[in-house]
């Protein structure tokens, strides 16, 4: 038994933790488990990762089967970490189509939950690039799944997290770049208002994102600094710059729980302040950034999710359709801001059609929140989901841990969907997660 | 003609092995993996063609057929620039304090196979006037330990071959290097419990063992925290030292 938790570090779960090393031994792993599920580099925040019983973990799996450089065509095993593909193929002119905020998530695990990155808006999710899943059922069969062979299993996989199976391979197309650099734009909001108006005119722009100093009230509220960007050509790069810098392992790093002390009304707010200011007096003109700072920027700081001590934090990620998000944002935030705990990161990003029967992204609005673990926080979650259902909106399953069946039901409603092709995968129900035993299995007797 | 130079990994499937192959790759060198499943080597030999370019061959080698290590050098297409064992045998002390069979699959896994091919490629390259060797000894052979004398005898062997082997090779251009790593997380070490500070991923293993072929370094502490424990230790009077619990 090993106690394992998600990035946020809640909730802790006491489960078998198998670490399979041949795909074999992955068949026996299933064939074994009384309620277990994948798990790749455990990024995702919540239970997503965490089998009821046992846990498989996935990345021992870390070989690239095939590339073919004419295409950017790549077959790879579901434990290889994104950022192993970056620092292997940047170099060579290809990246992934789409990144998270960390780039220290498996293949698995990226599509399992179809991670999105800035650029949803106009290329979609990460499972839009895959053309071919090798996945292991509950059944113990190994199946092929894309668009045109079990098109409706391929589906559900794509932001299925981990309940269809075990990703074992997948084939992938990488984005022929020129080089590892960004051309950045950043534009500052006075409000929420602004904020989201300016993510609108950036429609157009590849990448789009927006960080919102979730403490400022008032006229202020939402003011934020957007950021948009493109991939530099290599003709853009200044005389002797490398066209591709390699990235660094973290700087910094948090060794220890910091006590919670440090997280404050007053330290929030005094960062917030100054990352505003920095942020403005950079905004207008346009310059280069690595992609690593640009995509990346939390991974510079290793383990940082321990700054929010002992009792870990839980981030709440919703979407709210385009109209009226508006008003429904501004509602949110003017809680968060008065209830004056919330994180130093808030994000704001549009999103577009989602790819997956699961698949988190709507069109619309969503924003990221974090907040340490504390006693009244679930009721205060529970009423921003209010909001975000009566809103018509969603939680992101990778980051959730907490919302309740009745948020989730009225959120996903390809559920039913997703059920039956699970049972017709997997009658035994092998493959339960505590997400999946917390949100939708029937409830054991 | 084929320019690049070659680097023949022995243990090829072990974590250390995959991890070496990607180093020597990674700087544009062909490799050479060998391990008792040849077939079980073709993914990381596919693996490594895919991420690098490089050409990659896989080779049946068992450590403890001594008999056929002629055979295996005669075998190779091309004789490697560089060669090096990542060959090793945990094993349970515990097992082997009760059974000989073990006890001597210990020791030669970690002793007389690591050694007896090392020296025959040895020969090879000192005919040829150049070429490099590496080891992958331990920590455990610098001093015998009650949890793990068995195996840390069979390394301190393996490392005293090592050093004899360096002082006659070097006169004839050959280097030999002696990397010792600490604790490693591996697959061999799964489960056991490791001191977070003094515990490397394999990779940091074979970045080591590639640079000690660039450096042309005699001895290599993969950690560096290891070289002053290990100096402490050894200094230990036999007295003191038997009576910890280490
Ligand atoms: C700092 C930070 C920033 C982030 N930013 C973003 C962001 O911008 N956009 C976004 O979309 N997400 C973001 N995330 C969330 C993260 O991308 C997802 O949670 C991702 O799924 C994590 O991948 P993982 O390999 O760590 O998987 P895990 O956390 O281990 O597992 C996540 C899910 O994938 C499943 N899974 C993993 N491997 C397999 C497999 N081989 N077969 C089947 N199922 C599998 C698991 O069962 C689980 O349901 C962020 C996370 C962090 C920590």
């Amino acid at each position: 038994m090993a106690l394992i938790s998600g990035w946020g570090r809640f909730p802790v779960v006491d489960t078998d933790l198998l670490t399979p090393r041949s795909f074999g031994a992955v068949d026996d792993a299933i064939a074994a488990t009384s309620g277990g599920v994948a798990r790749g580099n455990g990024r995702a925040y919540g239970d997503a990762g965490i089998g009821v019983n046992q846990t498989i973990g996935m990345t021992a799996f870390d070989r690239i089967r095939s590339f073919d450089p004419a295409t950017g065509r790549i077959r790879l095993e579901a434990g290889v970490l994104l950022s192993d593909m970056i620092d292997t193929f940047g170099p060579r002119g290809f990246l992934p189509y789409v990144v998270p905020g960390t780039r220290f998530v498996s293949v698995g695990g990226a599509i399992a939950a179809d991670v999105h990155g800035k650029n949803h808006h106009c290329e979609g999710g990460f499972g839009r690039y895959v053309d071919k899943i090798l996945l292991r059922t509950g059944s113990g069969e190994t199946i092929e799944v894309s668009r045109e062979e079990n098109p409706d299993v391929f589906r559900a996989t794509i932001g299925g997290m981990g309940l269809t199976g075990v990703i074992l391979e997948a084939t992938l197309r990488l984005r022929p770049v020129e080089t590892g650099w960004i051309r950045e734009r950043v534009i500052s909001a006075s409000d929420l208002h602004a904020a989201m108006r300016a993510l609108d005119a950036g429609d157009s722009a590849t990448y789009s994102v927006a960080w919102i100093d979730c403490v400022a009230r008032g006229s202020d509220l939402g003011r934020s600094l957007i950021y948009l960007g493109e991939h530099a050509r290599a003709s853009e790069l200044p005389q002797g710059a490398e066209a591709f810098s390699r990235g660094q392992d973290p700087r910094l790093n948090v060794p220890i729980d910091l006590p919670s002390m440090t997280l404050n009304r007053y330290s929030v707010r005094a960062f917030n302040e100054l990352y505003y200011r920095m942020g403005a007096r950079r905004a207008g003109g346009s310059h280069l950034v690595s992609i690593f700072p640009y995509f990346f920027p939390l991974d510079g700081v290793g383990g940082w999710n321990r700054i929010y001590g002992r009792r870990g934090f839980l981030q709440h990620q919703c979407v709210i359709p385009q109209d009226g998000a508006l008003a429904v944002l501004g509602d949110i935030l003017d809680r968060v801001s008065r209830r004056g705990d919330a994180s130093f990161l808030a994000v704001l990003k549009k999103l577009g059609q989602g790819d997956g029967l699961m698949s988190f992204p709507m069109p619309g609005y969503t924003l990221a929140l974090d907040f340490p673990v504390t006693g009244s926080i679930m009721n205060f979650l529970d009423e921003i989901d209010r909001l975000v259902v009566a809103a018509g909106g969603r939680l992101y399953l990778a980051k959730d841990a907490r919302q309740s069946r009745a948020t989730f039901e009225a959120g996903y409603p390809a559920l039913q969907r997703f059920k039956e092709i699970r049972a017709s995968l997997d009658p035994s129900r092998k493959i339960r997660s505590k997400l999946s035993q917390r949100l939708f299995d029937e409830v054991q007797p | 003609m084929n320019s690049r130079k070659i680097v023949l990994v022995l243990g090829g499937s072990s974590d250390i092995g995959r991890a070496t192959a990607r180093s020597f790759a990674k700087a544009g060198w062909d490799v050479q993996l060998a391990g008792r499943d040849a077939a079980a080597l073709e993914p990381d030999a596919a693996d490594l063609h895919a991420r690098y370019g490089i050409s990659a061959s896989t080779h049946r080698f068992d450590v403890l057929d001594t008999a056929s290590f002629d055979g295996f050098v005669a075998g190779l297409a091309a004789l490697p620039d560089v060669v090096t064992s990542i060959v090793g045998l945990l094993g349970s002390q515990e097992t082997a304090e009760r059974d000989l069979d073990h006890a001597t699959t210990i020791m030669r896994s970690n002793y007389e196979g690591p050694a007896l091919i090392l020296g025959l490629f040895a020969e090879k390259f000192l005919a040829r006037g150049s070429g490099s060797i590496v080891g992958v000894s331990s920590v455990a052979g610098d001093r015998g330990r009650a949890s793990n004398y068995v195996y840390g005898s069979a390394k301190a062997g393996f490392s005293a071959f090592l050093s004899g082997l360096r002082a006659r090779a070097s006169r004839g251009g050959v280097h030999v290097g002696t990397v010792k790593p600490g604790f490693v997380r591996t697959k061999m070490t799964e489960g056991m419990k490791l001191i977070g500070p003094l515990t490397v991923e394999a990779q940091v293993v074979g970045d080591a063992i590639f640079g000690a072929v660039e450096r042309r370094t005699d001895v290599v502490y993969v950690s560096g925290k290891w070289r002053l424990v290990m100096l402490i230790i050894k200094a230990l009077p036999e007295a003191v030292f038997k009576k910890l619990k280490f």
